[in-house]
């Protein structure tokens, strides 16, 4: 066994788990945090993206044990309150998604885009950048348009 | 999974310490590569040592006519390095072809090179920029360091710190990308120096990465991809599996070949 301790989306958690245990294991398993999906769990679909220090990683393909000390945003850290986080309420706006699933990873990866690349985004980056996000109903049509409407959008 | 015991050691040598006291122990790096092999349980190590924060194997500095890469060093950090993007930018834009974005934020350099995919990309900018992996124990010329499929020269316990790139007076890389992994159906890495022009090709051949000679000599006599129309690759001599018979990427070897000497300093996709 090892201890991780982590700090989940501002809080910090200390959680005992087998070696073995990935992030996105201790996330769903032992933190019941359930808005982190795991997809195709061999590292192509991104559906497991959470914001590991800063960087977006596929939970999947991360040991929990490596995360150690580490700061950790997921899906369920972006909403304040009732209120959705911008990129949230642009998925929703433009009908970025229909079943869903692919959802929490195409937006903690579109979060992370918009702070790197800001106003300055343009669709060939955001469609280049989402190839490791899969979405098997939207044809990312209306994804990136969401996305983009954030970058470029004052209040963001 | 299979369990293992992780152990997150201090330096190098607490890391050759822990590799040597497992039964069957693996180094992890950015664990791209590994903990898939291992979810899937083709690989099954007892213990797991993770260098993947020792500062001994970070750094990335432009020392004399080369470009020094600590082992542990993201595709991510190497992409986006000015160092790396003045000096080879070639090598800058081979590194954030990897995978994608998330990818490159865990995948680390040493583990491509130590790991030997055949389809792997560094691997041949490696070869064809006549690199030197330098590790705990020695430094090895890259002629002499990739040694088959999924084999180096690297002896149980060894570990890659770094690597240092001859800066070349031009070099290029050109990649035909399985659309569903990523990984190279066949990419290549030419690089022109003052005395020499070197080949090398990854994704394609059945023994890993390669140098095609022949596309150097002629490439050395004339610098243009016209010198290459008439040359072949033997089929027999290509790995052969359900993305791409032997005799595509037989072809493919040429295509990249003269797309990227026609594109010095750049990244193409075929």
């Amino acid at each position: 066994m090892t201890q991780v301790n982590l700090k989940i989306n501002g809080t910090s958690k200390t959680v005992d788990v087998e070696d073995r245990t990935l992030l996105v294991q201790l996330l769903r398993e032992h933190l019941g945090m359930t808005g982190t999906h795991v997809g195709c769990d061999t590292t192509q679909c991104g559906a497991c993206t959470v914001i590991l220090d800063g960087k977006a990683v596929k939970s999947c393909t991360v040991l929990a044990a490596m995360a150690d000390g580490g700061e950790v945003t997921t899906i369920e850290g972006l909403a304040d309150g009732e209120t959705l986080h911008p990129v949230q309420e642009a998925f929703r706006t433009h009908h970025g998604l229909q079943c869903g699933f692919c959802t929490p990873g195409m937006i903690m990866a579109a979060v992370h885009m918009i702070e790197r690349h800001g106003p300055d985004l343009d669709e060939a980056t955001v469609r280049h950048e989402l190839e490791g996000n899969l979405c098997r109903c939207t044809g990312y049509h209306n994804i990136v348009t969401a996305i983009l409407a954030v970058a470029h959008s004052a209040a963001k | 999974m299979y369990a293992f015991t992780y152990h997150r050691p201090k330096n190098l040598a607490e890391a050759a310490e822990q590799f040597g006291a497992g039964e069957d122990a693996a180094y992890v790096s950015g664990g791209h590569t590994l903990i898939p092999a291992m979810k899937s349980r083709l690989s099954a190590p007892s213990d797991l040592v993770d260098l993947s924060k020792l500062a001994d194997l970070k750094g990335i500095q432009k020392d004399g006519d080369q470009i020094v890469i600590g082992a542990a060093e993201t595709h991510a950090a190497v992409a986006a390095n000015s160092d790396v993007n003045d000096a080879i930018p070639a090598l800058a834009a081979l590194a954030g072809s990897i995978g994608d974005v998330q990818v490159r934020y865990r995948g680390t350099m040493g583990g491509s090179v130590a790991n030997n995919d055949p389809a792997a990309d560094y691997p041949a900018a490696v070869l064809a920029l006549a690199a030197t992996v330098r590790t705990t124990q020695r430094e090895i010329a890259a002629d002499d360091f990739f040694d088959g499929l999924y084999t180096t020269v690297l002896e149980p316990g060894e570990i890659i710190t770094s690597i240092a790139y001859p800066v070349p007076t031009e070099a290029s890389y050109a990649k035909m990308r399985n659309p569903a992994s990523r990984y190279a159906l066949c990419a290549v890495f030419v690089a022109r120096f003052d005395d020499a022009v070197r080949v090398a090709i990854t994704g394609a051949g059945n023994d890993g990465v390669f140098r095609w000679t022949e596309a150097e000599d002629a490439l050395s006599s004339n610098f243009s991809p016209k010198a290459l129309e008439s040359l072949q690759l033997d089929p027999a001599e290509m790995l052969g599996d359900i993305h791409a018979e032997p005799a595509f990427r037989a072809r493919l070897a040429q295509v990249c070949t003269r797309r990227a000497v026609a594109a010095p300093g750049k990244l193409t996709l075929c």
